[in-house]
């Protein structure tokens, strides 16, 4: 067992996989020698080898395309997109083709392809380095999305999206790089994609988030147990398939509950966990299912009052809280 | 053999380095039992895609892209690849090089008639579109989207090539994917890499409506290849000898590690860009007069006579063939069900695996 950051778990599974299993490779922006913008790839392309640590041209629609192709010819590529903000001219051949591939070949091919993707706010990073673009990916059939919050879980699922036969889309939010650590155990282990994790166990409301703001959330319910409010945390930790039965088993417990996330509110994961709650667990609640989330503006702002007007925090997730709990 | 051909698009020449090749050993010279092999299968992939688009117009068959002028750029292709050993990332108007690589007359009407057992995708997609069987051939054509084919195939050669794997691996494409920004990425890594591709053109001169002189600014396609510092071969696509030539000169650049290579054949749309398109709207009547009579199959049957190969009784038995064939084929076709939706959340995901509704 060992402390480390999200960061080093990305890297370390990386590292692991490739030394695992000779067709995992690697492609992106600047992912070599600058071993990537945030360091997730430091030191693999001297131990790997420029073969296998591809730096690619400034082009996401061939980063996207030559993974899908070399995948689909017996290889396990993770790309790397040097930003979730640049990845749409990759999305033609993420959603539009690979997500097709085996249903289109009634499973004659199959893509088992990662495309890891930085993303979300908090950073400065202003309209185009900040974006939250998770919700595009997860509307899709055929695609799998994960998007852990801590570097336990960051490294288990990145080793289960290697493994996986299918394309999985990989969402690390960019401030949880450094900021979030945690004890990860030492060698290999995987966690199981399409399992939501009980950060947190409460008896009072369940709060539904994942990425960056999960760990407001947790902030937020230590600040309400003080007020002697119990709050439950789940951590999605994957967004397709979702993990209904622990959002429900929870949901029937406390008879309450909220969805948190950064990403803007309308036509989001928020509504449709806030639906299933509503089929499945209708009888069950006492209250409407409340959701804290991004505001209805096209991304966030640069300057740094402007972005804290954006970002869901501790004290607001806190207030929605107590507003449930009042109810 | 067919030198004496024109091109449709400059009667003067047949071939045309537009880069520099640093190898360029040609395959092996064709015999004449080799070209009457070929004739017979742009004989066979004539009478198929007449029947098709008759089959279309009796409302029979839901859509088709006809690849009527395309047959002797698409066998001739074929001929002198491997295919056991390469791989084909095809597009929709393939059909002559769907025969050429084996897949049956019925089998390509099961597709046409969106009937069960087609063997690409179980009919859940539009005809010629999906994989076959690896084992059988690695024949792939996953998306109605053109170009997304390009990058795809140069992440096929680079797997090969980090496997030490000795294979070609052809991207097929028309003149109006030449314009997407997936084939300037494509052709960029495949020749930073050197990947063993050879991007092949078909290059009939109509993105649908569009044609070439509001397309692009240069005459060929395969002048593009100097931007990427690989060669570029421009082909009378009518001529199947030549794009043999120049598609296996390709190949034995890919196999020996000099990398990739474009090919661009230059064909004839003879029908509309597909059944649902009125080409009357846009083609000038005269673009296609004059254009029928450079028509390959023909052309081939006379070079084929002159040099005493073929005898009315024997092109009598490959055109009687051909139909008997198309025949069968299309009344196995008729009487084969559709498919039941029984299977119809199988591989959204792979069997077993999270998400798997199966």
């Amino acid at each position: 067992m060992a402390e480390m950051t999200v960061i080093e778990a990305v890297r370390e599974a990386l590292r692991e996989e490739m030394e695992r299993d000779p067709a995992v490779f690697t492609l992106g922006e600047d992912i070599g020698a600058r071993g990537g913008v945030f360091l997730a790839t430091e030191g693999l392309i001297e131990q790997f080898g420029a073969e296998r640590v591809i730096d690619t041209p400034l082009a996401e629609a061939s980063i996207g395309g030559v993974a899908l192709g070399a995948a689909v010819n017996g290889m396990r590529p993770v790309a790397e997109i040097e930003f979730g903000d640049f990845i749409w001219p990759a999305v033609n051949q993420v959603i539009g083709e690979a997500a097709r591939v085996r249903y289109g070949t009634q499973g004659r091919r199959s893509a088992p392809l990662v495309l890891r993707v930085p993303y979300g706010g908090g950073v400065r990073g202003g309209l185009f380095h900040s974006q939250s673009i998770e919700v595009a990916f997860a509307h899709q059939p055929g695609l799998k999305v994960i998007a852990p919050s801590t570097p336990y879980d960051a490294k288990g699922l990145l080793k289960s999206a290697v493994r996986d036969d299918d394309p999985v889309i990989f969402f690390e939010h960019k401030r949880t790089y450094r900021l979030v650590k945690g004890d990860v155990p030492n060698g290999d282990y995987t966690i199981p994609i399409g399992q939501a994790d009980v950060k947190r166990a409460g008896s009072d409301m369940t709060v539904v988030s994942y990425g960056l703001v999960m760990h407001y959330c947790l902030e937020a319910a230590a600040a309400l147990a003080e007020e002697g409010v119990d709050v439950e945390v789940v951590d999605l930790r994957t967004l397709r398939p979702l993990d209904t039965d622990t959002v429900l088993e929870s949901v029937r417990k406390t008879s309450k509950a909220m969805v948190v996330h950064e990403d803007t509110k309308a036509i989001g994961i928020g509504g449709e966990i806030a639906a299933v709650i509503a089929d499945e667990a209708f009888e069950d609640l006492d209250a409407p299912v409340k959701r804290v989330a991004g505001p209805e503006v096209p991304a966030m702002p640069f300057s740094p009052l402007l972005e804290a007007e954006f970002m869901p925090s501790a004290e607001k997730i806190a207030t929605a809280m107590r507003e449930l709990a009042a109810y | 053999m067919l030198s004496e051909q024109t091109s449709p698009n400059n009667p003067e020449k047949n071939s045309r380095p537009a880069g520099s090749a640093e190898n360029d050993a040609g395959p092996p010279t064709l015999n004449d039992n080799d070209l009457l092999e070929m004739y017979r299968t742009m004989v066979l992939s004539r009478v198929l895609d007449q029947r098709i688009w008759q089959m279309n117009r009796q409302g029979r068959a839901a859509i088709v892209a006809s690849a009527q002028g395309h047959e002797a750029a698409q066998v001739g292709a074929i001929r002198a690849l491997d295919p056991e050993r390469d791989r084909f990332y095809i597009y929709y108007r393939e059909l002559t090089t769907m025969l050429a690589l084996g897949i049956t007359p019925l089998e390509l009407l099961l597709g046409f008639l969106a009937k069960d057992g087609e063997p690409l995708s179980g009919a859940r997609q539009f005809p010629l579109h999906g994989a076959i069987d690896r084992q059988r051939c690695d024949i792939v054509s996953f998306s109605n989207v053109v170009a997304t084919q390009l990058p795809q195939a140069v992440g096929v050669a680079l797997a090969d090539k980090m496997r030490g794997e000795k294979r070609v691996t052809v991207a097929y494409f028309g003149d109006g994917a030449s314009s997407m920004g997936e084939t300037h990425e494509a052709m960029n890594f495949a020749a930073i890499h050197r990947l063993p591709v050879i991007f092949f053109c078909e290059n009939n001169k109509y993105a649908i409506s569009v044609p070439l002189a509001q397309q692009m600014n240069i005459e060929s396609v395969a002048t593009r290849a100097t931007a990427y510092g690989i060669p570029g071969i421009e082909v009378n696509g009518f001529d199947p000898v030549a794009v043999y030539e120049a598609v296996g000169a390709a190949a034995n650049r890919a196999l020996a590690g000099e990398g990739p290579t474009l090919v661009e054949a230059v064909v004839e749309r003879f029908l509309p860009h597909t059944s649902d398109d009125d080409d009357t709207r846009y083609r000038p009547a005269e673009d296609l007069e004059g254009i029928r009579d450079l028509d390959p199959i023909p052309a081939t049957e006379k070079l084929l006579r002159a040099s005493g190969a073929l005898d009315d009784a024997l092109d009598q038995e490959i055109k009687s063939a051909a139909q008997k064939i198309v025949n069968q084929a299309t009344e196995d076709a008729e009487n084969a069900p559709f498919p039941e939706p029984h299977d119809f959340y199988d591989q959204v995901y792979a069997p077993g695996s999270p998400g798997d509704q199966s």
